[in-house]
């Protein structure tokens, strides 16, 4: 029985309909990721769940309990929001401690509590700083201890990673996935970035344009996508057409189109591939541990990454080369 | 939004909204009793024909434009001047242009009446043309916030110091500099603050009744105390011409930003 | 613009010049007559220091005076900030239809620079014995404005309703900003964590607003304290605040000593820079939070 389920959840602002038929249910300690690109909904269904906007039809359930009827102050949810939203008259101590003093908890409970966050946080010595003292990192840290300083049901958080730097985005968000495993909260993570979605969740909802397209692990979403636009929304996608026989590079593949990822593409012959392609090399990039070539073949561009071998040079740009490729590895096309 | 707020919201703006509009109301109807138990524009014919009205309205007139030509004169160069070359004189110079702000009109004006009277260095209440000069000046210490800031903040708009090198490389002394390139850039800034200078003198009281000027301001003052119905169509009157002032304003300001979209 | 370090010591006087005239100008029209009556309030008639000025100004009618300008300021500045908020919030936060919100803020711009006389015909001519209000009440409703509601426009809270009129637009036009400030994930990160809409005002929203509202309390005051044509057109010299006594005295030296009409003048300036000051350090606190 999933601890928040959603079903069949519509939201509709006048004729736009920006959510259509959203179905989810999230077991209790699951960290789940929403991923889609800007305008997919996926910021609607969170701020559904969290009761700042009012579904025009569905419901949502936390722990069997309805809440669609109940207001946002009513429903033990924490919000981790993208521009952080600390209170800026209020000190770190205070802004953590906020949600136990609305409940009226005892002095003592409230310091003990903020001591206990702001330590989980890795900001034990801050809680003197105002909000405008500390960095963008650091605010967001101390907005993720405010939403699990109540210990709510469920942890929701808006593009938390949005508005910060590269080099802090990849470090918080492995604190906070090691934060909510530590605790067990019920997760529900809205991104853009869907290297961050495929990191850190368990499972990951693709949206597109209101509707759920796409619902599973990071292995399944990234080697089954069900969709053209799973399979071009998450990670890199080389496209192939099966000509009119229903082949590609002589080895029956069915009619339509097909993707391949770049890892799944080898550079000369390989055992396992059975499609040998004749290919131009058009750019090589040395990554380091990883090579980038990108080669033209059949009239089409093809991205491959390579892992580097000291005892084999990248090939030369412009040079005739083999792409090889399993056909178990080519993804349908819908 | 729930009922409760939205009702509470309308109400607290309608009796805002009503509290503004009564009064102008009321003035209006008074201005136009001047015929007894018709409405009629008998109050305004008297005073465009009251030869006092004429001409302490043209004094005030002539005063606002030479308070703006003061004002311009004083407040466009001293601000080029400062954004291109001191910079780190900013703040104080805003500092000063701010004080008239805080040290109220009747004050400075005691000041004037002390310090710039027959007796010292500077005689200018000895003359006629002296005063004038004096209430000018005074005018125009009163407008400097406002015509500091908005001139400013047009100069904030343009690149300055490149307009400046690219004229004098096209061998442009300084006065053609602010004459040809910098003031036609800010214009509208400067009408912005013209129209603004142009309603305070207009209505201003303090500096003209204690200069002992023949301005409108204290005419309307006088006015007020001796006829029944005059001041208040004196008053329609100078409250179009404060709104007609910040329309003018609105004016320029929605027209320069056309322009700059252009550009 | 690159600096002339190549350039000798010589030029620097050069850039100065370009400050000549409008330091000339202020310091001739603005500094010195300030100065001059600071200075003079700590003079007695011969020249000499004397703190006796400043005495005096407990003297006579003068605390009366500054004690009526002090409560008609704070009056007209209190009741300003109340209903001023009160339109800006109803507006900033949607009570009312958007379309609202720019006539406001351009008829505030307006409002707020129609002081002075021609604004106490205003309400004479609504409130006044005959006034258009006066005589509506009393054909339709029976009331008697001074009567039945103790209210006479030429009195104390005549006056501080006229100053409304432009108190209230110079709230609006100045807080409104401050309310559009008010971030609205700091109302759903407080509802979140479980506030009503009366905490979330309590514990975060007003203490935000402080600075703001408080500063501009302090302008408003500033603003009534220096006003004097209003007052003159409307009470004449009945209500005696102390811009019509010093008027009074500039005009015909009614107090029989300069000096003290200097004191007078010394006193109004701390009065306004004081309120002044406190609006300034108040914007700056309040927009280090507002970031």
């Amino acid at each position: 029985m999933p601890y928040l389920e959603i079903a069949r959840l519509e939201k509709s602002f006048g004729a736009n309909r920006v959510v259509t038929d959203f179905n989810l249910g999230v077991e209790q300690g699951e960290f789940i990721s929403l991923l889609g690109p800007s305008g997919c909904g996926k910021t609607t269904v969170l701020r559904m769940v969290a009761g700042f906007e009012r579904p025009s039809s569905g419901a949502i359930r936390i722990g069997s309990e309805d809440v669609v009827g109940k207001r946002p102050n009513q429903r033990n949810i924490g919000m981790v929001f993208q521009a952080y939203a600390l209170f800026p008259n209020l000190t770190v101590a205070e802004n953590v401690g906020f949600g136990l003093k609305i409940k009226g908890a005892r002095r003592d409970e409230i310091t003990a509590r903020v001591a206990e966050m702001l330590a989980l946080i890795g900001l034990p010595d801050l809680g003197a700083r105002y909000p405008f003292q500390l960095s963008g990192g650091q605010q967001q840290r101390v907005a993720l201890a405010r939403a699990l300083a109540p210990k709510p049901r469920v942890l929701l958080l808006d593009e938390p990673l949005s508005a910060l730097d590269a080099k802090v985005r990849v470090s918080l968000r492995n604190e906070i996935r090691a934060i909510q495993r530590d605790l067990g909260i019920t997760t529900i993570f809205v991104t853009h970035d869907q290297e961050e979605a495929l990191s850190i969740s368990d499972r990951i909802v693709v949206m597109n344009a209101g509707i759920a397209d796409q619902v599973g692990t990071p292995f399944e979403i990234y080697n089954r996508p069900t969709t053209r636009f799973v399979a071009n929304f998450v990670g890199q996608l080389n496209l192939f057409k099966a000509d009119g026989a229903g082949r590609i590079g002589g080895v029956a593949v069915g009619q339509g189109d097909f993707a391949a990822r770049p890892e799944a593409v080898h550079l000369g012959r390989e055992a396992e591939s059975d499609i040998v392609l004749p290919a131009t090399v058009e750019e090589v990039h040395f990554l380091g541990s990883v090579i980038r070539v990108t080669a033209a073949a059949a009239g089409a561009r093809i991205a491959l990454d390579t892992f580097n071998r000291p005892d084999m040079p990248p090939p030369a740009v412009g040079s005739a080369v083999e792409l090889s490729l399993s056909s178990r590895d080519l993804i349908p096309l819908k | 939004m729930s009922l409760y707020a939205r009702l509470t919201g309308w109400i607290v703006l309608l009796f805002g909204l009503g509290y503004f509009f009564i009064p102008l109301l009321g003035l209006t109807e008074f201005s136009l009793k001047a015929r007894r138990g018709v409405y009629s524009l008998d109050a305004y014919a008297k005073i465009i024909g009251d030869t006092e009205f004429q001409a302490t309205f043209s004094y005030s007139v002539v005063m606002a434009l030479v308070t703006i030509a003061f004002g311009i004169l004083i407040v466009v160069p001293t601000a080029f001047w400062v954004r291109l070359k001191m910079p780190w004189a900013r703040p104080y110079v805003e500092f000063l242009t701010l004080l008239p702000l805080v040290i109220p009109a009747i004050v400075i004006v005691f000041g004037y009446i002390r310090l710039y009277n027959t007796s010292s260095w500077l005689p200018l209440t000895g003359t006629v043309t002296g005063t004038n000069l004096l209430l000018a000046f005074g005018y125009t210490v009163l407008a400097l916030p406002y015509m500091y800031r908005a001139v400013d903040t047009g100069l904030r708009t343009i690149d300055v110091a490149t307009l400046t090198e690219a004229a004098q490389s096209l061998g442009a002394g300084w006065t053609t500099i602010l004459t040809r390139v910098i003031l036609p850039n800010v214009l509208p800034a400067v009408l912005s603050g013209a129209f603004l200078t142009f309603a305070i003198v207009i209505g201003e009281f303090t500096l003209a009744a204690l200069l002992d000027r023949p301005a409108f301001g204290p005419y309307l003052q006088r006015i007020g105390a001796n006829k029944p119905y005059e001041p208040f169509a004196l008053s329609v009157i100078a409250f179009a011409i404060t709104w007609a002032c910040m329309g003018l304003i609105q004016l320029v300001t929605r027209f320069s930003k056309h322009m700059k979209a252009e550009s | 613009m690159p600096a002339p370090s190549a350039t000798p010591r010589r030029h620097l006087p050069l850039t100065w010049l370009g400050l000549m005239p409008f330091v000339i100008f202020v310091t001739l029209f603005l500094v010195l007559p300030t100065m001059h009556i600071v200075i003079g309030a700590f003079q007695d008639r011969t020249g000499a220091f004397t703190l006796q000025n400043l005495r005096d100004l407990n003297t006579g009618t003068i605390p009366s005076s500054y004690w009526i300008s002090v409560k008609i300021s704070v009056a007209s500045a209190a009741l300003g900030c109340l209903i001023g908020f009160g339109m800006a919030a109803a507006v900033v936060f949607g009570a009312v239809p958007r379309w609202v919100k720019s006539p406001l803020m351009t008829f505030s711009g307006v409002a707020s620079n129609f002081a002075g006389v021609p604004l106490a015909f205003a309400f004479l001519a609504t409130f006044g014995p005959v006034g258009l209000v006066t005589v509506f009440l009393r054909n339709n409703f029976g009331i008697v404005l001074s009567r039945d509601l103790g209210f006479n426009i030429l009195s104390f809270w005549g006056l501080t309703v006229t100053y409304l009129f432009f108190q209230i637009p110079l709230m609006i036009l100045i807080i409104t900003p401050a309310l559009e400030g008010l971030r609205r994930e700091w109302r759903e990160a407080a509802e979140v964590l479980g506030a009503s809409t009366a905490q979330y005002w309590r514990m975060v929203a007003l203490p935000i607003l402080f600075p703001s509202l408080l500063g501009t309390f302090a302008l408003l005051f500033a603003n009534a304290f220096g006003a004097v044509a209003t007052a003159i057109a409307l009470t004449g010299s009945a209500l005696n605040i102390v811009p019509i006594q010093l008027f009074a005295q500039i005009r015909g030296d009614v107090l029989g000593n300069p000096n003290l009409g200097y004191a007078m003048a010394f006193g109004m300036i701390v009065i306004t820079a004081i309120a002044n000051v406190l609006y300034i350090w108040l914007r700056i606190r309040a927009e280090r939070w507002l970031k």
